[in-house]
């Protein structure tokens, strides 16, 4: 793996994260994480849906009038999405209910469109594809981390396994409710922006 | 029936606020909250969008793209199931109103135009507006409740969205930690107005 290739596939994990460097894809970033469960599902359904719509919008890039674009690229995720989407009602019922609107609203995450108009539009398609991949594992970084740290602290529990035995089953672990909450997740992704930034200072904001 | 429509009002703005208890729309919501005057201007823009685009979507999903809706077409039409297009349909329609709006703020507001830049155009991909959208869907409102709920997110963002830039201009004067300066702060604001929102939570008119 030459170097341009690495960097590629991994500038977007620390040094350019889309979550806390570039602020892409908040929206759903918090509001799947109360399980570890929901959270994977969520992460591999948005890295596969970046990754394609990369490639594709590359392949077609030089014949895409630029004042159509947008529509173009939108018209291209949303197809993408409705796969996806149709792929995880067929096989994983049970999350894609929990996952409820979410996944539809991957088609209005800016981490795709992002990609599309920033790189897509103007690289050659394989090295879009892993651009798409990079960011989508950025992306799911965050995501996973925040969901072992709520599913953990707020159930006592990862995938479903229990790892604390709270009290209500007899055990010692008192389950820590705002965690299931919505509030926390901004604070951990506050907290999370807050060490990165320290331990990068170059990503400080200068007010 | 009006104390339906006023229960679903109040849920929609203060129960299900979108930015706080859904976490929708955040990216702009993160971006655009620096000074109150751009926070309020997309705010109104988000509140019009939403409380167009949503009967919208419900109008073209039922007469439309339900199985059966297409009935009147040809008897054969009635198994016709088009509701897995409903993604895409909705994103469209969203992409057009909000070019509609853009030229309209463009032509009587250019000043509030420019220092929305970037964010109006963004509208068509706000997940609030999308998210609410499905939320629709998922509900299978009717055409009336589909208005009332689309205007109440719309003004619970936008309420949410106005809060959140008078406390950040707020926080000038205050000496934050070199790291959390800026986006980490506007998160943790956030989670504590949240806070403040689930108070709410569980009051029904």
């Amino acid at each position: 793996m030459d170097k341009q290739t690495k960097g590629v596939l991994f500038d977007p994990l620390f040094n350019n994260n889309p979550i806390a460097l570039q602020v892409l894809g908040i929206c759903s970033a918090l509001a799947v994480t109360t399980k570890l469960e929901t959270a994977f599902v969520m992460s591999l359904a948005l890295t596969v849906v970046t990754a394609f719509s990369n490639l594709a919008i590359s392949l077609i890039r030089n014949y895409i009038p630029s004042s159509i674009r947008i529509i173009v690229q939108l018209t291209i995720i949303a197809s993408l999405v409705i796969i996806t989407d149709q792929i995880l009602k067929a096989f994983v019922y049970d999350v894609s209910k929990q996952l409820s609107v979410f996944v539809g609203l991957i088609i209005t995450n800016c981490i795709v469109m992002g990609r599309a108009e920033a790189y897509a539009m103007a690289n050659k398609p394989g090295i879009s594809f892993l651009d798409g991949i990079g960011n989508g594992l950025g992306y799911s970084m965050v995501l996973l981390l925040i969901g072992f740290i709520r599913e953990l602290f707020g159930s006592g529990k990862l995938f479903g396994v229990e790892i604390f035995q709270t009290v209500n089953d007899g055990g010692w672990y008192i389950t820590n409710g705002l965690m299931v909450m919505s509030p926390s997740a901004f604070f951990l992704i506050g907290c999370m922006i807050w060490i990165i930034r320290t331990v990068k200072p170059s990503q400080q904001e200068k007010e | 029936m009006l104390e339906h429509y006023l229960s679903l009002l109040t849920k929609s703005i203060f129960v299900e606020n979108m930015a706080l208890a859904f976490f929708l729309g955040m990216c702009s919501f993160l971006a655009v909250s620096k000074k109150v005057e751009t926070a309020l201007g997309l705010g109104v823009a988000v509140v019009f969008v939403l409380a167009v685009c949503v009967p919208l979507n419900q109008l073209i999903i039922v007469s439309l793209l339900k199985e059966g809706a297409l009935a009147w077409i040809h008897p054969s039409f009635a198994t016709v199931d088009l509701t897995f297009l409903s993604f895409l349909v909705q994103i469209g329609s969203i992409a057009a109103v909000v070019q509609v709006v853009e030229m309209a703020v463009d032509r009587y507001a250019p000043a509030l135009y420019n220092a929305l830049g970037v964010f109006l155009p963004l509208i068509a991909v706000n997940c609030a507006i999308m998210g609410a959208s499905l939320f629709m869907e998922q509900r299978e409102y009717s055409l009336g409740e589909a208005a009332v709920f689309g205007l109440g997110s719309g003004i619970g963002w936008a309420m949410a969205i106005v809060a959140l830039a008078a406390l950040r201009e707020k926080m000038r004067y205050s000496n934050v930690p070199e790291g959390l300066r800026g986006l980490g702060i506007a998160f943790i604001l956030t989670g504590l107005m949240a806070i403040g929102f689930l108070a709410f939570s569980g009051i029904q008119l």
